[in-house]
């Protein structure tokens, strides 16, 4: 029997290697410690909320980056997570005592002032808590399935897929905005209140939540992190490839595709219920076509390759946005546009590739290793 | 919804509603013409495509300005001016665009997605700088204002028939075009194998640059059509990119007998249903049978049988 | 003739592929013994990679039937062809450049096709053992680690090769195996090939007679999409219909 260069179970064995342990210890230290050291609540919170992006950006990683499925709709499934939650919450805060005032007391506001007297049935479920938290996951999970299911067993992708997921986040929103008695409308579910009677308003509540927020977050890097590492992994990078191929190494390619698709929607809803409980609301703006390829450039300017690296691109982005389209509007407007170009044009491999293309090699001179093992050849 | 409605009162409305749909049908043919050209030559989808269009609105908005305030004589014909200077304006514009971004994106068609949509962004802040945030209207001329009355309860507004005839002509001519000229040939010798036509001589980036430039040229003209239904602002484009998308591959891709027979039965569908329904619903239904369809029938209305 | 068809491993009767009315296969009938090496020859454009890419459900067939051990693939999904024991090799080496050698072969690995299994897929010593093994028929066991991108032209086509033994199908199906390698490569090849096509059926597609000569059991002979002789290495060289084929009228 041969003996293998020791890399080949050097790779298989650790999880993660060295670059991408020390990129994981970095980012939890910014999470976890840095941040909430450095940042008032209120910025604190806007972190929160930037980070229930990056679970968007991480799912199109696996999706886009190893998979080759580029959905302009994550929007979709970032919204449908974070209305399942806010239909909760928002019937917890419509008690009849607080809603006394309206005309039909017991029901949300805004369906109130669109004369609905009686809540919906499908609206009803979202009284039990162990029914959203399912509902959160599973309901865009099942929708991703469906929309999977159409274009991949048919053999639909490319650029096709892209614009067929924005033509349903499109439609998602208008269908949102349209329906304002059951929805909110274009001001979305809002005024929300408590979690099964904890305030989530507080600076406390929001502090607590940004953790829980990052605990989930660290879950999701760690599950896809286990994806990719895992053969499906490597499946997914040979059908981004050579699809073709696939089938006849005996693999049933749609049912890969659609499987990545549902983890990626799954990630974006949890994020997007975090959304709604960090911020307090939730509205079409987060669902519609803008939002769904902002997700895409998070994951983009990260370096659509590297898990770690959609976090850090996903913070980059908009801290920057925050900063500069306060002060300059129109420069962001241009900046974002320019974004787009040269994260294809210039660097395509994001934060994740200049990292490993200038910085690497400066530590690599600084500490010369002393001798290396080298795997045998 | 139609039990409150007779027969009779039916036909009318629908005779009316589908007339009133002329002109956005136009704009469906002459934005999927372009798009469909240009994707079917260089596997791109121009996701500024809809802003190639408002810019050909912003042209006719100049132009009709122009002519109010210095030929008011000549007013009835600036449309003539405004459409053939959309049509230069945003043709050359494309043709800048594929020199310098499309031409170093070839075959990676999702980063093409990204990166013209960085563009949409980008052209989108340049109207709202230059125009402003509002919208603007165009003054249409006297004698395309009012309607044909066809019998008592059925007229058919003159701007609507205009406008399509002109978007049937500029189909016509890129048919001929297309299966008559030197452009076209090399467009469908491109087509049909890349390197092939590379290798017989055919300079493909030069035809590649006029197709995107033509492409965006006809969307200038969409734009013009744009201005007779709707008042022009800089993010009015956004939205067509999906629209004119769906009208391709509902159309079938390749096929330009497809792509006005889709963007009629689109145009028309939510023309139809928007008597009847909220604007937004007709819209959410209209998009949702479209995209029910091409999940079940993924290859369009009228596919050509292609090899892989 | 229905009792002999058990005799076939592979049974193809009335194979016809139309192309917008152009009938790229049309009619064709063949039948292939178990062991047997099948050579498949004839011009250019006769339509020979298009009966490959009917049988392995490439390309969906208009008509006619092709039976594997009894079952029918015509209406199976390429996936499942494969697990039924048929490898298929492409005209163009179609590795994963991105990938290892090594993964490249534990990608085709049989075991852990589902989603879930390619999840809870471990790589074992069976694994390793066995990527071992046929790295060293294929000549590269000393590239494992390296990307397929890498490779010459000819360890691609060793790798693609390699990727379908780790399989070990029971019909093997190669498309010009030796075409674009250099004499060397040429050389190991037929050496490889005489080896892999020991215990199993395979169907060849080559040009290089002499090559032909050495491996084939039989010769099917295909023009225009149509069957024009069939029979051993000598019989079909002195059908005059193939000499008219090949030499010209
Ligand atoms: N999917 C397809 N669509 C249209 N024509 C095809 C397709 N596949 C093969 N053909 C045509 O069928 C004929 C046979 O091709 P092929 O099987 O590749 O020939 P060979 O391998 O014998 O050289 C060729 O004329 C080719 O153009
Ligand atoms: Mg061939």
């Amino acid at each position: 029997m041969t003996d293998f260069p020791s890399m080949a179970t050097g790779r298989d064995g650790r999880f993660l290697n060295r670059t991408e342990m020390l990129g994981a210890a970095a980012l939890a230290l910014l999470v976890f410690v840095l941040l909430p050291l450095a940042l008032d609540p209120f910025r604190l919170n806007l972190f929160g909320k930037y980070l229930t992006y990056a679970f968007v950006a991480v799912g199109l990683v696996l999706c886009w980056g190893a998979g080759g499925i580029l959905s302009l709709g994550q929007g979709i499934f970032f919204g449908l997570g974070g209305y399942a939650l806010a239909m909760f919450l928002k019937l917890e805060a419509s008690t009849p005592e607080a809603t006394a005032i309206q005309s039909t007391p017991g029901i949300p506001d805004f369906m109130d002032w669109n004369q609905i007297t009686a809540l919906p049935g499908w609206w009803q479920p979202f009284h039990s808590l162990t029914f959203t938290i399912i509902a959160v996951v599973a309901v865009p999970v099942i929708f991703a399935f469906i929309i999977g299911t159409a274009m991949f067993r048919r053999r639909v992708g490319g650029v096709y897929f892209s614009i067929i997921t924005q033509a349903i986040a499109a439609i998602l929103t208008i269908l949102i905005i349209g329906q304002q008695g059951y929805t909110g409308g274009v001001n979305g579910i809002t005024d929300l209140r408590t979690l099964n009677g904890w305030d989530i308003r507080t600076d406390e509540a929001k502090t607590v939540l940004y953790f829980v927020n990052g605990a989930l977050l660290f879950g999701c890097l760690a599950l896809a992190q286990f994806v990719r590492r895992s053969k499906l992994g490597r499946i997914l990078i040979a059908m981004r490839d050579r699809e073709d191929r696939v089938r006849f190494s005996g693999y049933d390619v749609a049912s890969f595709k659609i499987f990545v698709f549902c983890l990626g929607a799954a990630f974006a809803a949890i994020g997007g219920a975090m959304f709604t409980l960090q911020v307090g609301f939730m509205s079409p703006s987060f669902v519609g076509i803008v939002p769904s390829i902002e997700m895409v450039i998070f994951c983009a300017v990260g370096g659509r390759n590297s898990i770690l690296g959609a976090v850090w691109g996903t913070l980059l982005v908009n801290w920057a946005k925050t900063t500069f389209s306060e002060g300059f509007p129109e420069l962001w407007q241009f900046g974002m546009g320019a974004l787009f170009i040269a994260v294809v044009l210039v660097f395509p491999d994001g934060l994740a590739g200049l990292w490993k293309q200038h910085v690497e090699p400066l530590f690599a001179r600084l500490k010369p290793r002393p001798s290396a093992p080298q795997p045998a050849e | 919804m139609f039990a409150d409605y007779s027969w009779g009162e039916l036909l009318s409305i629908f005779a009316m509603q589908g007339f009133a749909g002329l002109i956005l049908f136009s704009v469906f043919v002459l934005m999927a013409l372009g798009l469909a050209i240009i994707f079917g030559q260089m596997g791109v989808i121009n996701m500024a495509h809809g802003e190639f269009m408002i810019l050909g609105a912003y042209v006719t908005y100049l132009v009709s300005r122009l002519f109010e305030t210095y030929m008011p004589a000549l007013f009835g014909i600036y449309f003539f001016i405004a459409m053939a200077l959309a049509f230069v304006v945003a043709g050359a514009l494309g043709m800048v665009v594929e020199w310098t971004l499309i031409r170093r994106l070839y075959k990676r068609p999702l980063d093409t997605l990204l990166a013209t949509w960085g563009l949409s962004l980008i052209l989108q802040q340049l109207f709202r700088s230059v125009f402003g945030p509002r919208e603007v209207g165009v003054t249409i001329p006297q004698w395309m204002m009012g309607s044909l009355p066809l019998t008592d309860t059925i007229e058919v507004p003159i701007n609507g028939l205009f406008v399509m005839v002109l978007a049937m002509s500029i189909s016509a001519a890129i048919y001929v075009l297309m299966f008559r000229s030197r452009w076209g040939l090399q467009v469908r010798a491109v087509v049909a194998n890349r390197t092939m036509a590379d290798a017989v001589g055919i300079n493909t980036e030069r035809t590649d640059r006029l197709t995107f430039g033509i492409g965006c040229g006809v969307a200038g003209v969409a734009g013009a059509a744009f201005t007779m239904i709707g008042s022009t602002g800089p993010t009015s484009g956004q939205l067509y990119i999906v629209d004119t998308f769906l009208v391709v591959v509902f159309g079938g891709a390749g096929s330009l007998i497809g792509t006005i027979a889709s963007a009629f039965s689109i145009s028309q569908a939510q023309s139809i249903l928007e008597f009847f329904l909220s604007g937004s619903m007709a819209k959410v239904l209209t998009l949702l049978a479209v995209v029910g369809i091409l999940m079940v029938r993924p290859q369009g209305l009228f596919a050509l049988k292609l090899r892989k | 003739m229905s009792d002999s068809k058990d005799a076939f491993i592979l049974t193809v009767e009335d194979l016809t592929v139309s192309f917008d009315g152009f009938k790229a296969v049309n009619g064709l009938n063949f039948y292939v013994e178990p062991n047997e090496c099948r050579v498949i020859i004839g011009p250019n454009g006769a339509g020979k990679t298009t009966v490959l890419d009917l049988i392995c459900g490439r390309t969906k067939a208009t008509g006619g039937s092709v039976q594997f051990k009894g079952q029918e693939l015509l209406k199976m999904r390429e996936d499942q062809i494969v697990h039924a024991g048929v490898g298929r090799k492409f005209q163009n080496p179609s590795v994963y450049e991105d990938l290892t050698v090594f993964e490249n072969l534990e990608i085709s690995y049989p075991r852990g096709y589902s989603v879930f299994g390619a999840l809870a897929f471990r790589r074992d010593q069976a694994v390793r053992d066995r990527i071992a093994e046929i790295a060293e028929i294929i000549f590269l066991q000393n590239h494992l680690q390296e990307k397929a991108a890498y490779l010459s032209h000819g360890q691609k086509q060793w790798l693609e090769i390699g990727m379908l033994l780790i399989q070990d199908p029971e019909l093997l199906m190669l498309d010009e195996p030796v075409a674009g390698m250099s004499v060397a490569e040429r050389v190991k090849t037929a050496e490889l090939l005489n080896r892999i096509i020991a215990d199993r059926s395979v169907i060849v597609i080559e040009h290089d007679m002499k090559f032909v000569e050495d491996i084939a059991t039989r010769v099917t002979v295909l023009h225009q999409g149509k069957l024009l002789a069939e029979g051993s290495m000598a019989h079909v060289q002195a059908d005059p219909k193939v000499i008219e084929v090949y030499l010209g009228h």
